[in-house]
């Protein structure tokens, strides 16, 4: 057994936390960032922080992660990290010549209090900031909030230094995606165009952690938003923000500073959720929903009701980010599955809130819980007192899995072992399908596995 | 390749490099490249900052002493302190392989942590450390419980060194200390080998004085079983009759620590990282030690014999002959085969703070050439060998990193050697108390480079034209979209082992296998191809 001294009784624990549902902010303001054409991100901290972001996101995406680090001693972290600062970027743009750099700061950074504002100031006061080029910044300390919340911080970030309200509105919506894949932002692009509606999207990772090989590495590959799209999204109708914890924010402060009215969503994961999503996006950009999308939805709804018998009343543990689950728990409701043990290591007490009230009817009795200790190890322990017929959930899942003998699908982050998230979404209706037929997979799979040789079926 | 063939001048590529550096960088860039000459003394700058925004390989001191010398240890729970992110990352990412049996202990798939919040920071951590401490005590019963200092810990200044005291003293049978190897200490994980060396010896190493139970008592320092490196070289042992008393830190256990200053001869596998230990073994213990590299068959076979050697054991040295002359063969024929799609290649490697050095003898043993190589961590020692050490000057970075004062103990030291019969072995070329380092061994003209730096890796790149790029899981799709595998040295790309006899073996398959990947001559769209007119450089230098 991998995951031998796990105890299946639960024992309240107050200040230990084992196998975590979630890491730190600086990761997802890094992988934010990848989300600006010509961006490169900055780490403002020791270079360990910067060396596992860039090691993590490379692992789950077998793509380049290019990013740089302020490389703090002993000396920078009691001196405060200005002149380090300084010099990176100094260097950055000499040496890499992005069109912008997005700083993020760190625990060490925020524990000494470093003031990236003042120092950025100083660093174009100072000339280090080439004519034409940005540098924008967010705070991400370590010891608040999660990956997800680091992500958010970013997404602020470049709303707060890119975007401008001129007063001249312009017929676009703006899409913030959320924490998702680049396979999920080419989609819900892609959902927009079939809709008719103008959008624009920011943080776009497609194209920039799905690159191609051609033979030639390209440090600032063709995809991300333009500083000039985001510029724009100012002057937008209106934004609809995917998932309350990665996205609100940042519309928040479009709101607040450039007067875009916005939308809280959740991420369309799922029939009900792109339900919503169409619905929202067809509002606010004022247009008609074609008959296509009754073709595409209707495609989706045709495998659940020809798969169902397989689905009904199996029960799941998940765990990962709360953007996710939410919706990803409304779908296996939709399915007629059982969620009865889900965590996220991500804070936010409407969370809990919010997956009770979704599973009050079908699955009053699941086990929920979320923030600190809201790890994988209760999770575990929670699936050996109540055994479940399916896992979803990001690599680490594996161990449990094995262990438990349990059916087990890859979803969130980090994904480290499979490939496929780059490339083929989980969100729209198509990507519903992609995720039915991963779920489908792995039971059905199971099914073959155990059924004795009289009742092994040609035919499922 | 011949060995006296001389590799192109790089003199312009390495102008052309520093050309596009700021001028103080440039400088300072300047000293830590180095065109070989190994007929020459040549001092290459090292373990010094990282320029901040070059683009670097390095890690922290945290990850040189959690993730590496103290992650593959089974049987400790080790405890980080600090908010969620360093645990995660450093959690099941290295590849460390154990082996507890059905029923042993085995916390290295578990993933622990205080989880700071923000009121630990502005308040203190200690009483969450502390509770953090019984709690998992509570849990999983651990002979001992490893806390990791992390950045912001030592700013706000949690003594991780009292509440481990106490914790211990409170719990009685569990062994508690703590390390201060916060991110920012140092210039590299390096100084993080060091602090874990240091509270190894102090906490650990000496608790239990049971003598080992085989005639030649080995330890096996700076190994970590990555891949199952070490199974390996184990099995290698076993069969010469050699006994292991303890693994630094592959596939190891408190246990093993504790009673390895029994053995009597420390092998050093990588110096980088575990130096330190056997110093402070052979001064307080009289263990002597030699640096061996079990990476390449002719190295481990080399490495056995000096073990043979030391032991002056005729029965030891017959039985080590009888082993390497079974295992050649099948060596011999894996890289006879291999090597009709290796010969002549070209290799780089820009990893760690030895295998840059050791990786070079296997492919040696594929007829490749090693162009350009340099650590990652490394210092001038793993450069230029051991003889430079009195004259690298202390930092003010290497200075903050403690130096245990180790003396003789007065019961336990026992020189397991004559001085006269190490200094003969010394003269055989065994390595007593010694490395050589890694540029006495590279070609005339190769290039070396130390931290290498992303700009600089592209250059290399375009000039080199490698065959195989060898480095880690950040420079692993950056170089492949260049058209040219990398190999990550670091993980090994999910296979291994890679060292002893078999290892050598799988390194030659894997090797051919990529250089024989067919996708690599299809990644230009048909329509794109121009006619051939890129002259590769190995088509001007190898024969």
């Amino acid at each position: 057994m991998l995951l031998r001294h796990t105890p299946k009784e639960v024992a309240e624990r107050e200040a230990l936390t084992i196998n975590p549902a979630k890491t730190c902010q600086p990761v997802g303001a890094m992988y934010a960032a990848l989300g600006v054409h010509g961006c490169l991100p900055h780490s403002h901290g020791s270079q360990g922080c910067c060396s596992y972001h860039r090691s993590v996101l490379t692992r789950h995406y077998k793509d380049p992660v290019m990013a740089g680090t302020s490389s703090f001693t002993e000396g920078s972290s009691v001196f405060g990290g200005q002149s380090n600062l300084l010099q990176a970027l100094a260097n950055m743009f000499t040496i890499y010549d992005p069109d912008l750099v997005a700083i993020h700061s760190t625990c060490l950074s925020e524990t000494i209090g470093d003031d990236l504002a003042q120092i950025v100031k100083k660093a174009v006061d100072d000339g280090k900031v080439p004519e034409g080029k940005k540098v924008i910044y967010c705070n991400t300390p370590s010891y608040v909030g999660s990956h997800i919340t680091g992500f958010a911080n970013m997404c602020t970030g470049i709303a707060r230094g890119l975007a401008e309200h001129t007063g001249v509105a312009k017929d676009q919506v703006n899409i913030l995606p959320g924490w998702v894949e680049p396979s999920d932002m080419r989609e819900m692009k892609g959902i927009a165009a079939r809709l008719g509606a103008n959008i624009v999207m920011y943080p776009d990772t497609s194209d920039v952690v799905d690159t191609p090989m051609t033979g030639e590495f390209k440090m600032y590959p063709a995809g991300g938003a333009t500083v000039e799209a985001i510029a724009s999204s100012g002057d937008s109708i209106k934004t609809l923000a995917c998932g309350k914890w990665a996205s609100e924010d940042a519309a928040k402060w479009l709101d607040a500073n450039c007067k875009v009215p916005y939308e809280v969503l959740d991420i369309p994961v799922g029939l009900s959720a792109t339900d919503r999503f169409v619905q929202a996006l067809a509002n606010a950009a004022k247009v008609e929903i074609p008959p296509s999308f009754i073709t595409e939805r209707g495609r989706l709804v045709d495998v659940i009701a020809d798969m169902s018998q397989y689905l009904h009343g199996k029960k799941v543990a998940l765990f990962g980010d709360p953007d996710q689950l939410i919706p990803l728990t409304e779908f296996l409701l939709d399915l007629d599955m059982i969620p009865t043990a889900i965590v996220s290591g991500t804070p936010g007490k409407a969370f809990t809130a919010k997956i009770k009230e979704l599973c009050a009817e079908k699955a009053p009795n699941v086990n929920v819980a979320n923030g600190e200790r809201a790890d994988m190890f209760l999770m575990h322990q929670w699936i050996k007192n109540e055994p479940v017929d399916l896992l979803i959930g990001n690599t680490y899942g594996k161990y449990i899995a094995r262990d438990e003998d349990i059916p087990f699908v890859r979803y969130g982050f980090p994904i480290v072992d499979r490939i496929g998230h780059s490339y083929f979404p989980t969100v729209g209706y198509n990507g519903g399908i992609r995720l039915l037929e991963k779920i489908l997979g792995v039971i059905m799979d199971r099914q073959d596995r155990d059924a004795p040789e009289t009742k092994f079926e040609l035919v499922m | 390749m011949s060995a006296d063939k001389k590799l192109p001048d790089p003199s312009k590529l390495k102008e052309e490099i520093l050309a596009k550096y700021p001028p103080k960088i440039a400088r300072k860039r300047d000293k830590s490249m180095v065109i070989n000459d190994p007929k020459l003394d040549q001092e290459i700058q090292s373990n010094v900052r990282t320029i901040p925004g070059i683009i670097t390989q390095r890690g922290c001191t945290y990850a040189g002493c959690k993730g590496v010398v103290l992650g593959p240890t089974r049987d400790i729970v080790n405890l980080v302190h600090g908010p969620i992110g360093c645990s995660f990352y450093a959690w099941l990412t290295r590849r460390n392989q154990t082996d507890p049996g059905p029923e042993g202990e085995n916390y290295m798939t578990y993933c622990f942590s205080t989880d700071m919040q923000d009121d630990n920071i502005v308040f203190g951590g200690e009483k969450k450390l502390a509770k953090a401490i019984q709690e998992a005590y509570d849990i999983f019963k651990p002979k001992a419980i490893g806390v990791f200092s992390t950045c912001p810990v030592g700013l706000i200044g949690d003594d991780v060194h009292a509440v481990s005291r106490q914790m211990k003293e409170k719990l009685g049978d569990c062994n508690v200390f703590g390390f201060s190897c916060e991110g920012y200490k140092g210039v590299s994980q390096s100084a993080g080998h060091h602090i874990a060396n240091n509270q190894l010896f102090r906490h650990v190493v000496g608790n239990d004085d049971t003598p080992p139970e085989g005639k030649f008592n080995i330890n096996l320092l700076g190994e970590y079983n990555i891949g199952g490196d070490g199974f390996e070289i184990d099995r290698i042992f076993q069969k010469c009759g050699i006994n292991v008393v303890c693994t630094f830190s592959g596939n190891s256990t408190m246990g093993a620590f504790e009673k390895s200053h029994t053995a009597d001869l420390n092998l050093v596998m990588c110096h980088r990282s575990i130096n330190y230990m056997a110093e402070m073994m052979e001064t307080k213990y009289g263990i002597p030690w030699m640096k061996v590299n079990f990476i390449g068959a002719e190295s481990t076979a080399k490495g056995l014999r000096k073990i043979g050697e030391y032991f002056e054991d005729e029965e030891l040295k017959a039985k080590i002959e009888e082993v390497i002359a079974e295992e050649m063969p099948s060596v011999k024929e894996v890289a006879e085969r291999a090597r009709t799609k290796t010969d002549g290649k070209l290799a780089m490697l820009f990893v760690g703070g030895s295998r840059a050095h050791h990786y070079q003898e296997l492919f040696k043993e594929l007829g490749m050439e090693t162009v350009s190589a340099g650590y990652e961590f490394g210092h001038r020692d793993d450069y230029e060998g051991r003889k430079v050490l009195p004259t690298i000057k202390v930092d003010a970075d290497s200075r903050n990193i403690e130096e245990l004062k180790v003396e003789a103990d007065p019961e336990r030291f026992n020189p397991r050697a004559e001085d006269i019969k190490l200094e003969t072995l010394q003269e055989k070329g065994l390595e007593v108390s010694d490395y050589r380092g890694m540029m006495p061994d590279m070609a005339d003209n190769s290039l070396i480079v130390d931290d290498i730096s992303h700009w600089e890796t592209e250059k290399l790149i375009d000039f080199y034209k490698p065959d195989v790029f060898c480095a880690g899981i950040k420079e692993k799709y950056v170089v492949q979209k260049s058209g040219i595998p990398l190999k990550q040295l670091h993980s090994y790309d999910y296979g291994g082992p890679y060292a002893g006899f078999e290892g050598a073996k799988n390194f030659y398959t894997d090797i051919e296998t990529i250089l024989s990947t067919s996708i690599w001559k299809k990644v230009k769209a048909p329509w794109l191809k121009k006619p051939a007119t890129d002259t590769c450089l190995c088509a001007e230098f190898v024969a």
